[in-house]
């Protein structure tokens, strides 16, 4: 039987697609841990931290921790991902979304004592969306009304 | 001009075959563009309006969530019209029909021009919202690198038909540039990154917010369709005109 053209040109288009997704998947995987935006606290717990380079921790801001200094300006609270802690402190204006109980990046560097001095905070926003009244079943926020 | 029953196809592809030839495209094209077009922009309309007055803002973010109402269906359109591109372009390497080859091309800068406002508009949430225009994270790179190689293929497939190619590198690029869609979408999930993760698909959204963004989703899936039907009939138009000027040259 003839093996039509059309037939052969099917069989490498498709031949061609598997090997450039698997090339990609490849590259990709060894990426993985290069390509990470930022540092979970229980990413470097138990490993030799990154001292003295410039390196981003993200996580959540633990509730209760978060406390101001007399100064007005300086901060500090905890970096939790469920797995480790890491103390943080910063001194800067917070973006409106930075909260306790909500994702924050912190860019700095580690020190030798494990925390985390801060240059520059990004507030991490999540995939959840509401509005206020069903937000308030969940954790409370103070309004002006109020 | 109809086409011969030929027994050695099954039916499938001998409907598939007729929707491919550019006669039969235009009668079908030719309605269908007005149609598309306008009924896509009423919808988007409709679905922004509703966005910014109907729906509750955010807990946190406040106001500035409304513009998840163009944002959201930006990048959805500007990742589908690459899997459009793609599509069409492995379809024309394989079949070497011309109308495949004219769907890649025109589908290019519309893609183009929602991935841009895809960027575009979330630096102008992730001003207020993060505290950055622009970061370096996995989703925000990798969705910048498909608007660069929707101008690669754009600048790609012009040079190849100046040449007097017959389109089959542009649709190699546009074969291959498929793997960006994959790292975009998992991307979140890939890495830890500064955006969120999956909200519409797994139901994070609030109904009482979410409920315009099928509007604006819809909508600007029917305005894209409409748009590309409409440059798919202005390059078959200007082909016909150049064969005119062709005939009328030689004699």
């Amino acid at each position: 039987m003839m093996v039509k053209p059309k037939h052969q040109r099917l069989a490498l288009a498709l031949a061609a697609l598997a090997a450039i997704l698997g090339a990609g998947g490849l590259a990709l995987s060894a990426l993985k841990d290069q390509a990470a935006f930022f540092y979970a606290p229980g990413d470097v717990a138990g490993k030799p931290l990154p001292l003295g380079k410039n390196v981003r921790l993200g996580g959540m801001v633990e509730k209760g921790s978060l406390t101001h200094e007399a100064d007005g300006v300086s901060i500090r609270f905890t970096v939790t991902d469920g797995k480790a802690k890491v103390p943080v402190a910063f001194r800067g204006v917070t973006p409106d979304l930075f909260r306790e109980g909500s994702g924050v990046v912190a860019e700095g560097q580690f020190q030798a004592d494990g925390s985390f001095a801060a240059d520059n905070l990004l507030a991490k926003h999540d995939e959840r969306y509401m509005p206020p009244q069903i937000a308030g079943k969940m954790h409370k926020t103070e309004t002006l009304e109020k | 001009m109809d086409p011969r029953p030929n027994p050695r196809y099954p039916a499938r592809v001998a409907t598939l075959h007729a929707f491919a030839n550019p006669t039969r495209f235009l009668k079908l094209a030719r309605p269908l563009t007005p149609a598309l077009f306008w009924s896509g922009v009423a919808l988007a309309l409709f679905g922004a309006w509703a966005g910014l007055t109907l729906t509750p803002p955010d807990d946190l973010q406040k106001e500035t969530v409304r513009i998840l109402y163009i944002h959201v269906p930006a990048a959805y359109l500007g990742m589908a019209g690459w899997g459009g591109l793609a599509v069409a372009s492995l379809s024309y390497l394989i079949w070497r029909h011309p109308l495949a080859n004219l769907a890649a091309v025109a589908m290019a800068p519309v893609g183009a021009v929602f991935a841009a406002l895809c960027l575009i508009t979330g630096s102008i949430w992730g001003r207020p919202a993060w505290g950055t225009w622009w970061e370096w994270d996995g989703r925000l790179t990798s969705m910048l690198l498909l608007f660069f190689v929707y101008i690669a293929y754009i600048a790609l497939a012009r040079a190849d038909s100046d040449r007097g190619g017959d389109g089959r590198v542009p649709a190699l690029f546009g074969v291959a540039g498929s793997v960006l869609l994959p790292i975009i979408h998992y991307s979140v999930i890939w890495w830890n990154t500064l955006h969120q993760g999956e909200s519409l698909i797994r139901g994070k959204i609030d109904p009482s917010m979410v409920w315009p963004l099928f509007f604006t989703l819809g909508g600007f899936t029917l305005f894209f369709a409409g748009v590309v039907l409409m440059r798919m009939r202005a390059a078959l138009a200007s082909q016909k005109v150049e064969a005119r000027m062709k005939r009328m040259a030689a004699q």
